[in-house]
């Protein structure tokens, strides 16, 4: 049966362990969606709640704070699957809880 | 794309297969492609990686009905480029493009068994808010749909709800239906490596 644990530890070292452009707190903040501040907090809020309410302006005034292109490629990467690991393991917990499993 | 990097900040050898993709498919390189394929190390390779196992590992669903699962998350994060892509590849999967507009307008009305219903109810709420309850993941298992299916399912959600996120966040452009179908096709035939 499909197993993806594996791949997704692996998936989440080389985001959150590996060297990169941004800062491994920074980039653990944005994967947690905690701790952020500053227009780059309204962008990955915005990506981690209604994605498809992400602006140009939101991007720009991210910019404008001094992040760079590859640091903002890393930390919406990051918030991103941060959010989605959140929704897969509070899921998982339910399923553990609704079969028995626990 | 909202970042420029993504557009035109791959290295050599990633535009030299960009370009061999355009002259090969006659279509412009999708914006996904360009995603995974950035600094690949980082997000691309170790995520295709997640969402090959996902859509095309061993699993009890066929491969319609995880490509449906895949355009139901896309819905439900309301993201235009996913829906788009995966409707079309489980149409193409399901070979029957009428089951696939059905779910996609009306999943309550739809003509599929009861436990796909069922799970695809599930993941919906999963995404638009963030959790569901035991008691939810009970109705489920109650259609017949077993744990390693369910588990199976937020599997692929897993992978959709981080792609479709994405895709909103940077902007991927929406390519011509042609450009679309001949994605579908190579990712029915080959998948997501």
């Amino acid at each position: 049966m499909t197993d993806i644990a594996a791949a997704r530890r692996a998936l989440l070292a080389c985001m959150l362990d590996a060297d990169g452009a941004a800062p491994k707190a920074q980039r653990r903040a944005a994967f947690e969606n905690a701790g952020v501040t500053g227009p780059v907090r309204t962008l990955l809020e915005k990506i981690t709640r209604d994605a498809h309410r992400v602006s140009d302006d939101d991007v720009h005034a991210a910019r404008a704070c001094g992040q760079t292109e590859d640091q903002l490629f890393e930390l919406a990467t990051c918030a991103a699957v941060g959010q989605a690991n959140r929704q897969y393991e509070s899921a998982m917990a339910a399923l553990a809880q609704a079969s028995g499993k626990e | 794309m909202r970042l420029s990097i993504l557009d035109k900040g791959h290295g050599l050898g990633t535009k030299a297969l960009f370009a061999l993709i355009g002259a090969a498919s006659r279509q412009p390189v999708l914006d996904i492609i360009k995603l995974v394929k950035y600094r690949a190390d980082f997000y691309g390779k170790p995520m295709s990686a997640v969402t090959h196992e996902a859509m095309r590992g061993p699993s009890e669903w066929s491969v319609g009905d995880r490509e449906l699962m895949a355009a139901i998350v896309a819905q439900a994060n309301a993201c235009r480029f996913c829906i788009e892509a995966h409707s079309a590849v489980a149409r193409l999967a399901y070979a029957d493009e009428a089951k696939v507009a059905a779910v996609l307008a009306d999943l309550d009305a739809a003509p599929i068994p009861e436990p796909l219903r069922a799970t695809l109810r599930m993941l919906r709420k999963l995404v638009m808010e963030h959790s569901v309850s035991a008691d939810e993941m009970r109705a489920v298992l109650a259609t017949g749909v077993s744990r390693q299916q369910v588990e199976d399912a937020l599997a692929v959600a897993f992978a959709f709800d981080t792609t479709t996120r994405l895709a909103e966040a940077f902007g991927f452009a929406i390519p011509s239906s042609q450009a679309m179908n001949a994605g579908a096709k190579f990712l029915l035939a080959r998948g997501y490596r």
